[in-house]
């Protein structure tokens, strides 16, 4: 079966494109031949019910899949016309361009200043401590948190809340300055509170970032996404404006998933 | 009922078994007092020996031969003894088992009598299994305390022989077993090359080899070796900890030290000692390898792997990930687990004995010929002093300086691993 685009996209640019991309943990296919275009300036994201592969396709597209030895990549993933799984490419220089946050918050068990400057010193982004200081605050502001923790940057960044630690791990991934940010299920560990600070977050980091984000809820994905892709058992079956899924979905099973017929 | 039929059973059980093992170990301690009592208290023992060694070792004679360990006896005086003590041992032996068949009787009935429907003796067994279980317990930390009790008191004997200060800081060790017991010379009775040998072997040249190789293999099974290596390398490793110390000794006496020779004479120097702490330190620090890789690969594989995602999500490669992530994360494991391995270097005692030398040496050059606190507590044990000598309990008193500190490291490193799990939690 075909995935359904929705006709009306108007996406001209495309940051990220897939192109009938398969994964495969072992001999079990994971995702089954998807293509999608991320767009370079909304914030796209992908429901389904659990197991459906949203989290393996979000996680192809900075090939941190590449860490589970059994799991392996068929098709194409275009970063600005450069195919990512070529094998001249450099893993470590694509994910400095496609940041990750995760799931569970987690900072490195460093200072708040060492955690955002963790990237930006691995790839040699700042000459000297002030620069330093100056992405690390530019960064800590841009993720809303400057102002909590100003006072405190050499406390440890474990022992601030679990939504201060969310924002810590958006500020730690902005800080080197990437093009596209993956998020996992950012808001699945947090309060109600937290989840709508994050949510206000990712509404001002659109623009600025290709923002992708795997939701359960379907909520979350009408507040902050201008798209949306369905995922159902390794395929995805539909993709459009994110109004266009939630009111006028094309296909029975986003239908069904949606108005919380399953899943 | 308020419990299982079996549970009854088992109730019953208990109190027959429980009171018959009390009394055997009672009996076990008892016993063969009652039976040298009763021996001297025969007419046979009017001629012994008033006191002393004699006495004692012509009733150990005639106790081997009634009891028929030993063929026959060479102390005449023994031969008329050895009749009463057969008599002796067969009453007790006889009153011994009635009195235990009658306590697991008697405990027996009591517990019988006791079943009803709404006994609860399930709750009782529970109570007593928990109470058994204690007394196991207890007897680990009981022996500790009487291993402290008895090197306490033989270590003030030996303070109040010798000068405690001249004992800790003196730097002249080389007590003579053979001279007067009493007024020893204080200042032949330093201790310090012994410690010095004893942290230079353990501490420092073992540790140069161990903690290196050993946090490498870690990392080297944690984060790179395919599963397949990993299932061979790390069984392998812990082999390493299972060799006898004795063994590791011939391989330092009989391999590397000769060949460390060989190397010092190559180099040019002038007959090089065939004894060194560095043969003794290198071959410890190998057999020290399994301990600290393992707490290291414990502690490693404790950091969770959501920080080593975060890591290479951020662009950085795997060693960066391993030298800024996961071992800052996962380094009081590490600490923790070379403290461990140095306390157990110290207090090594084979391979020392067999590779390094008994010449007490204040000496910083790794091929001369040291010796080591261990090394010394044999020497002066099995030396040819008498017990009360104090060059003999000078063996003591090195054996709780010994024990205080590797007390104090094994304290310290699980204060640290203690904490560090809770920072995961």
């Amino acid at each position: 079966m075909v995935t359904v685009i929705h006709p009306n996209l108007d996406d001209t640019e495309a940051k990220m494109s897939a192109r009938d991309v398969s994964v495969y943990y072992g001999d079990k296919m994971a995702i089954d031949h998807v293509s999608i275009d991320i767009p370079t300036k909304y914030v796209t994201a992908f429901i389904g019910p659990s197991g459906c592969g949203k989290s393996t396709f979000l996680r192809t597209l900075n090939r941190m899949n590449d860490t589970i030895p059994s799991a392996r990549v068929e098709g194409e993933i275009v970063l600005d016309g450069e195919d990512i799984y070529r094998s001249r490419m450099d893993v470590v220089q694509l994910r400095a361009r496609v940041g990750m946050v995760f799931q569970k918050p987690n900072p490195f068990p460093k200072s708040i200043y060492e955690n955002i400057a963790y990237g930006p010193r691995i790839h040699g982004l700042a000459e000297g401590k002030q620069e330093l200081d100056g992405i690390v605050e530019t960064s800590l502001q841009r993720a809303g948190l400057w102002n909590e923790v100003k006072d405190r940057l050499d406390d440890s960044g474990t022992a601030l809340s679990g939504g201060q630690q969310q924002r810590l791990c958006i500020a730690r991934a902005i800080a080197v300055d990437p093009e596209v940010i993956l998020m996992d299920e950012p808001c699945s560990a947090l309060d109600p509170i937290a989840t709508a600070k994050i949510e206000e977050l990712i509404d001002e980091l659109n623009g600025r970032y290709a923002i992708v984000i795997v939701t359960h809820s379907m909520q979350q994905a009408a507040r902050v996404s201008q798209r949306t892709a369905f995922f159902h058992l390794g395929k995805m079956v539909e993709y459009g404006r994110t109004s266009d899924i939630f009111t006028n979905p094309l296909e029975e099973r986003t239908k069904d998933y949606i108005t919380g017929r399953y899943g | 009922m308020a419990s299982l039929p079996s549970y009854h059973g088992w109730y019953v059980a208990l109190w027959i078994v429980v009171p018959m093992v009390f009394f055997i170990a009672l009996w076990s301690v008892l016993g063969p007092h009652l039976v040298s009592q009763h021996v001297l208290a025969s007419p046979a023992a009017a001629d012994l020996p008033a006191f002393g060694f004699k006495r004692e070792s012509i009733m150990a004679e005639a106790r081997a031969a009634a009891i028929g360990a030993a063929p026959g006896v060479f102390n005449e005086e023994a031969r008329a003894l050895i009749e009463p003590y057969r008599e002796a041992i067969g009453r007790y032996q006889f009153i011994g088992i009635a009195v235990t068949l009658v306590l697991g009787f008697l405990g027996g009935v009591w517990a019988f009598l006791r079943i009803k429907p709404d006994f609860t003796a399930r709750t009782r067994v529970e109570r007593t299994i928990m109470v058994i279980l204690l007394l196991a317990s207890l007897v680990a930390i009981l022996t500790t305390l009487g291993i402290f009790a008895s090197l306490v008191f033989e270590t003030i004997r030996f303070f109040g022989m010798v000068n405690p200060i001249d004992f800790l800081f003196g730097t002249h060790w080389g007590p003579d077993p053979m001279s007067s017991p009493d007024n020893p010379d204080s200042s032949r009775y330093g201790a310090i090359p012994l410690f010095w040998g004893t942290i230079y072997i353990g501490a420092i040249i073992a540790m140069v080899v161990a903690i290196p190789l050993g946090l490498m293999s870690a990392i080297y099974l944690t984060q790179y070796a395919d599963p397949r290596v990993r299932a061979w390398v790390k069984p392998a490793l812990e082999i390493l900890a299972g060799v006898p110390t004795v063994v590791y000794g011939y391989f330092a006496a009989l391999t590397v030290a000769p060949a460390i020779r060989d190397v010092a004479l190559a180099a040019g120097m002038s007959n090089p000692s065939s004894e060194s702490a560095l043969a003794a330190g290198l071959v410890m620090g190998v057999m020290i390898i399994p301990f600290v890789s393992s707490m290291a690969d414990d502690s490693i594989a404790a950091v969770p792997q959501a920080m080593r995602d975060g890591s290479l999500a951020m662009g950085a490669t795997t060693s960066e990930t391993i030298r800024r992530v996961l071992v800052p994360a996962a380094l009081p494991g590490i600490v923790a687990g070379v403290m461990l391995a140095i306390s157990r270097a110290i207090g090594e005692t084979m391979i020392v004995v067999m590779a390094a030398s008994t010449a007490a040496n204040l000496s910083g050059n790794p091929l001369e010929a040291m010796t080591t606190v261990t090394v010394q507590i044999v020497a002066m044990l099995t030396g040819e002093g008498s017990f009360d000598h104090p060059a003999t309990l000078s063996a003591f008193a090195l054996g709780f300086v010994l024990f205080l500190v590797t007390l104090g490291l094994n304290f310290i490193a699980l204060r640290v691993v203690k904490r560090f799990r809770e920072a995961y939690e």
